[in-house]
């Protein structure tokens, strides 16, 4: 058989607007407990340090900080602090919102980045955002060290760092 | 036990639309009436049937598997869902694969869906729970994030250009105007996606897919049923999934080593040992331009870092030596999302049957790749098939 003819013709916009529909909003929260590795590294932030986990038998220094190896399938033997600083190992420069909506000419850009923390294994970023720094400066391998919120506003949140700017 | 040899026997495909005033259930209803037609059965000749379909949130409709139970032609009968996030696609064909190879099942229906419209205002907002919900959410994250990030470590580990990649969306948005589904075929050039909104440094929008509804249906049938229904059966002969790890920002990006483990998977159950010449025809997913060299390099369909040049040079045009996404792909076709992946497998089971129509490769194909990716950039699904 050669397929030649599909059915379904789709919908034009205006179409869609005279369509009959139902519509939902929904509010639902969500609230997501911590657990325990997290749940100690969300203290750490709030202490102004970034929480890491160390497995004896690979070795790794792991980012974040997690209570059980999941190459080695054995509890990890330590948690420990690393650097708040690193390297950039890819970044964005980004004018669109989550819901697709686009970014006004005056309002910043989202420079989200994956960033290799100091201290921890080779390869172990984590997702963050930059600041204090021009777009267009910013480069793959670039040095950036956490900003953090004054201790008395942080939370135990990932937004106790504000963003990574260059060293 | 041995596992018993599997056939393609029947396909069928819906258009894909931006919207489309048909249900999910419809939209299944019509994939899964054409291939039964197409293989000359009825449902009552259907032993067991396996659904894919990505996220719920998509629909806001839970239990998504039961919604689409009636449409999908599963009452009544041994049906279940599957998912494997955007790998889900290619899953669907190997789920199915699993029933009828394991002698459970002589025939069974593959159905892949997607209704990516019922989201408003936009149905990328429903990917934002995929991000870790404590250590990565409160950063306000977007989907495109990831492929933005992805695609500049792909570029920088080569020291490839924007345009080296544009031509992905060139090749694939042409190919698909002669694809009846498609959605977004279009001719451009290359200035045209460099040249269009700029989205998520380095990503333009013409680098992307769009958000689609379609459907897509398969009947897989075990060799002795095969042969009696039609004298040109198609092997489904190898099958391979695997995902890396939920900690993405710990591996590097610029390589997808889940997908050469998938690869690796199916190539082995096929007898593959040298993919780059044995296999004549790919379809691996292309929902960002970049994702389509991205996934030649892990198919081992060339050397890493690669693929580019092969697109240059035209090796990956419908009339190059390796035709890549002569469909024209998620890029030309459109991207519901499940559905996209096995409108895939469907193109190179017509390819190699040589009923593809206008979108006919040259040099009679024997073997073919089908594979998809999705999750945080961790799952690889990839299906082989031989004539």
């Amino acid at each position: 058989m050669t397929i030649d003819k599909v059915p379904v013709k789709g919908l034009s916009s205006q179409e869609y607007e005279k369509a009959l529909k139902v519509t939902w909003q929904p509010d639902l929260q969500y609230a997501w407990d911590n657990g325990i590795a997290i749940g100690k590294y969300l203290e750490a932030l709030k202490d102004g340090k970034i929480l890491g986990a160390r497995c004896e038998e690979c070795g790794r220094i792991m980012l974040p900080a997690r209570s059980f190896c999941e190459l080695c399938w054995r509890p990890t033997d330590e948690y420990l602090p690393v650097k708040d600083t690193g390297v950039v190992n890819t970044f964005s420069i980004c004018n669109v919102n989550w819901d697709a909506s686009r970014l006004k000419p005056e309002e910043p850009r989202h420079l989200p980045a994956v960033i290799e923390i100091d201290g921890a294994s080779a390869g172990m970023g984590i997702l963050h955002i930059l600041g204090n720094v021009d777009p267009k400066d910013i480069k793959i391998g670039m040095k950036v060290k956490a900003k953090w919120k004054p201790e008395k506003e942080r939370e135990g949140c990932i937004t106790d760092i504000l963003y990574f700017e260059p060293v | 036990m041995g596992k018993r040899r599997v056939a393609v026997v029947g396909v069928g495909l819906t258009k894909f639309v931006r919207r489309a005033q048909e249900t999910g259930p419809e939209l299944s209803h019509q994939a899964v009436k054409m291939a039964l037609d197409s293989a000359e059965l009825k449902l009552k000749d259907i032993d067991m049937v396996t659904l894919g379909t990505a996220p719920d949130a998509f629909d806001g409709v839970h239990m998504k598997g039961e919604y689409l139970l009636s449409g999908a032609g599963g009452n009544n009968k041994p049906y279940i869902r599957n998912f494997v996030g955007g790998g889900t696609g290619v899953f669907a064909p190997i789920h199915g694969w699993m029933h009828v190879a394991s002698g459970a099942a002589d025939i069974c229906m593959v159905v892949a869906e997607e209704k990516m419209s019922s989201c408003h205002p936009h149905p990328q907002g429903a990917f934002l729970t995929i991000f870790d919900h404590t250590t990565e959410q409160p950063l306000k994250p977007t989907l495109i994030w990831i492929f933005a990030l992805e695609m500049r470590r792909y570029m920088e580990a080569y020291g490839l250009k924007g345009e080296d990649i544009a031509r992905v969306a060139v090749k694939n948005k042409a190919n698909a105007l002669d694809h009846p589904s498609a959605q977004i075929a279009e001719k451009v050039t290359i200035e045209d996606v460099m040249n269009s909104e700029m989205l998520a440094d380095p990503v333009h929008r013409l680098d992307i897919s769009p958000a689609s509804d379609g459907a897509a249906a398969m009947i897989l049938a075990s060799e002795d049923v095969a042969k009696r229904l039609t004298d040109k059966p198609i092997w489904l002969d190898g099958v391979g999934w695997n995902l890396d790890t939920s900690y993405w920002a710990t591996k590097d990006l610029y390589y997808p080593r889940y997908v050469e483990k998938a690869a690796r998977m199916a190539y082995d159950m096929a007898g593959i040992k040298e993919p780059s010449k044995e296999i004549h025809i790919a379809e691996p997913y292309d929902p960002f331009d970049y994702k389509e060299l991205h996934h030649m390099e892990g198919l081992m369909l060339c050397e890493r870092g690669q693929a580019a040049q092969m697109t240059a040079d035209g090796v990956t045009a419908r009339d190059g030596n390796l035709p890549v996404c002569p469909s024209g792909g998620a890029l030309g076709v459109g991207n519901p999302i499940a559905a996209t992946g096995l409108m895939k497998v469907i193109e190179i089971y017509l390819q190699l049957k040589g009923e593809a129509g206008k979108r006919q490769v040259p040099g009679d194909p024997r073997v073919g790749v089908a594979q998809a990716w999705g999750d945080l950039m961790q799952v690889g699904t990839v299906t082989v098939l031989r004539r």
